[in-house]
């Protein structure tokens, strides 16, 4: 228990910050324990319905309403107070603020994040405070307005800002995920292509219309570019090659092909190499280039099978791989230029698959399917090698990838009997669904 | 003396000579006198028509045409049936009937009528010879996959026999290509199952450089788990998808 609370720790403390709150947070997991010093407590905050100032404000306060609280509800540093606890009014700017009522039983809220919208021709503006009622003088912790235009998408898209905001506040300047991006492999069309949604499933749309197999896709550092594996022909075969897609453009940017199998391609976090698997010379190994192909080297040299590569993202300089040149694929650590590569030792046998690393470059997320087990993700310190495991007897579930938060993973699961990108906290609790429509796989969280 | 024989001789010879001019003479015979002008001969009857009719070829398969020609004498009016109608007294025509036909030519004349026939035999084109089993055909009846183990590449025993049999029909086809492509089951991370299909699509490939294909004539390519050829959840399905699988290059 201890092990496992020990690198919970790491996994909140990290991105925390040093803001602790004296009310522990109830938690469903037994092994998540809070306290001094061990852990994050999560702030109680309430965030009443925005007051429409017109009527044609009033369902986009409704969605503006919703959605803040469903960000900060799956913020992970947030306890959002049940609003069935809510005094009967609500504030709509700070002068209507009675602190005592919010601070005290039944809400107990340490903030409050309130405000209003007005419509105005086609204009949305939504004017946010957050007032810390803990204290007796209810400062404002944040005073914002948010323009957009009068539409549900808009309306959505402030509500996600002022979440990141307030999720900034209170974790001490790490800012949330709410406008974050997923992009990730879906059937729905009829093939299997590229899309993208919101971090909450919302806004699904389709990339690529290649009418082949697109997998694997991860965006470039800077956003701009999705690299992802394609099926197209070359040399009279149709054969797996690297192909990037342009969000700037909306279109496909050149990069060379290969003999053989090329796949997993994977950005470092400067975005100036993409590192890859490539059987070009007969067998799959690991190779780096620049981003249009340039200066192409090899950085593995082992038999069998090397790919799913990927950089640590503070620093550039290391890369973790799988690798079954051992017998059975497991991860390897090793430097970005390929030498060093040191097996990461388990404590148990089986099939290690999918690594992602965390942002803050301290832990690694991976798929372990143990002897006699399913395939589940576990998430381990990379020094003290101190392991959790987050899926427990819910189908399959595979392909990790760390939200820019480092407090959230995204990974797919067959716990429905179809296989659906679903998110969770890196403790494990509160998996979403996000996709409902097709076979969907191969989920990469966009960076800031 | 002498000339009283001298004479003689001479007298003999003239009489001689007349002799055989006379006898001559009577051969020289005198011409005879005019026979008297005979009387007109009675109007002859006129001459009956003759024609004939050959079909060239006589015998053609459905579809196919053949020359009607023919010739006559003393006839004015001609005709071939069926199907041709009046013709001149000499020509040809050709002509397409749709089964066995016999011709006749009639032709009439102010001596009478005179016809002539003519057969022509149509009879069904022969069937086609059978169908030769083109390459791709052979191909696929003879050039099988070659099944791994789970998580595996190497070559189990019947793998080898199974690429051993196809080595034969490549090395009977020498011109022919090939690309290996390699497939998985649908367990497992789809990025690590794009390399272990690479892997068995290698081990085949190098198992038949082996048996003497030159290494030329493969591609490999991997499909991962990505084009199962059955989606049952269970091992017979599993194992028909844990595969190196042969395509024939054009």
């Amino acid at each position: 228990m201890r092990r496992k609370a020990a690198i919970l720790a790491a996994v909140f403390t990290a991105m925390a910050g040093a803001f602790l709150w004296s009310a522990p947070s109830a938690n469903a997991q037994d092994w998540f324990r809070t306290g001094t010093g061990l852990g994050v407590t999560k702030a109680r905050v309430a965030a009443p319905d925005a007051a429409a100032r017109s009527s044609a404000a009033e369902p986009l306060a409704k969605v503006f309403s919703d959605v803040l609280r469903a960000d900060l509800d799956y913020s992970g540093i947030v306890e959002l107070v049940s609003p069935s606890f809510y005094p009967t009014v609500a504030p709509s700017q700070p002068s209507e603020l009675k602190p005592d009522a919010w601070s005290a039983a039944p809400v107990e809220a340490y903030m409050v994040a309130y405000g209003n919208l007005t419509v105005d021709g086609t204009n949305l503006a939504a004017a946010a405070f957050l007032s810390d009622v803990h204290n007796p003088t209810a400062p404002l912790a944040l005073e914002k307005i948010y323009r957009g235009a009068s539409t549900d998408a808009d309306a959505r898209r402030l509500a996600h800002r002022f979440a990141d905001d307030i999720v900034s506040v209170l974790s001490g300047g790490q800012p949330g995920v709410a406008e974050t991006q997923i992009t990730y492999t879906s059937t729905r069309s009829g093939n299997k292509e590229i899309w993208v949604m919101d971090y909450d499933g919302a806004n699904a749309r389709q990339l690529t219309t290649l009418k082949s197999i697109a997998l694997t896709p991860r965006w470039s550092p800077d956003a701009t570019r999705i690299a992802f594996t394609c099926y197209v022909p070359f040399r009279g075969v149709t054969s797996a090659q690297i192909c990037i897609y342009s969000t700037a453009s909306n279109r496909l940017i050149a990069f060379p092909r290969f003999r053989g199998t090329n796949s997993s391609p994977a950005w470092s976090p400067d975005g100036t190499q993409l590192a890859f698997m490539s059987s070009q010379n007969g067998d799959p190994e690991i190779y780096v280039s620049d981003p249009n192909g340039a200066r192409l080297r090899r950085v593995t040299f082992a038999a069998g099978v090397n790919t799913s590569p990927v950089w640590n993202p503070k620093t550039g300089k290391q890369m973790v791989f799988v690798s079954d040149r051992g017998g059975q694929p497991a991860l390897y650590l090793a430097n970005s230029d390929g030498t060093d590569a040191q097996k990461i030792d388990l404590p148990d046998m089986g099939y290690v698959v999918d690594p992602s690393w965390s942002p803050n470059g301290q832990l690694l997320a991976f798929c372990w399917r143990r002897p006699n087990g399913n395939y589940d993700i576990y998430v381990m310190d990379i020094v003290s090698h101190q392991l959790v495991q987050l899926t427990r007897d819910t189908g399959r579930n595979e392909r990790p990838s760390w939200a820019p938060d480092g407090r959230h993973l995204v990974f797919e699961s067959t716990r429905t009997g179809t296989r659906h990108i679903w998110t969770m906290l890196a403790d494990g609790s509160q998996a979403h669904q996000l996709t409902q429509e097709g076979e969907n796989e191969s989920p990469n969280w966009s960076p800031r | 003396m002498k000339n009283g024989v001298y004479r003689k001789t001479a007298l003999l010879i003239c009489l001689m000579g007349l002799a055989v001019f006379a006898s001559g003479c009577k051969k020289k015979a005198a011409a005879p006198t005019p026979a008297p002008a005979p009387a007109p001969a009675p109007a002859a009857p006129p001459s009956k028509p003759t024609v004939t009719l050959e079909a060239s070829p006589a015998s053609i398969q459905t579809g196919q045409t053949a020359r009607l020609s023919w010739s006559s004498t003393n006839a004015t009016d001609l005709g071939i049936e069926p199907g041709v109608g009046k013709v001149a007294p000499e020509g040809s025509t050709p002509v397409t009937p749709a089964q066995t036909t016999t011709y006749t030519i009639t032709a009439t004349g102010p001596g009478g009528t005179a016809t002539a026939s003519a057969s022509i035999a149509v009879t069904a084109p022969p069937p086609p010879p059978p169908a030769q089993p083109n390459l791709s055909q052979l191909f696929e009846q003879n050039v099988k996959d070659g099944y791994f183990d789970f998580d595996k590449s190497d070559l189990r025993e019947d793998t080898r026999a199974a690429l051993t049999k196809d080595a034969e029909f490549l090395r009977s086809y020498p011109q022919l290509r090939i690309s290996l492509e390699g497939h998985c089951d649908e367990r497992g991370s789809t990025e690590y199952n794009l390399g272990l299909g690479q892997r068995r699509a290698e081990a085949a490939k190098r198992f038949l450089v082996s048996l003497g294909i030159a290494a030329d004539r493969m591609e490999t390519v991997s499909w991962g788990k990505e084009r199962p050829v059955c989606t049952e959840h269970n091992e017979d399905c599993w194992q028909r998808n844990r595969r190196a699988h042969p395509v024939m290059l054009h």
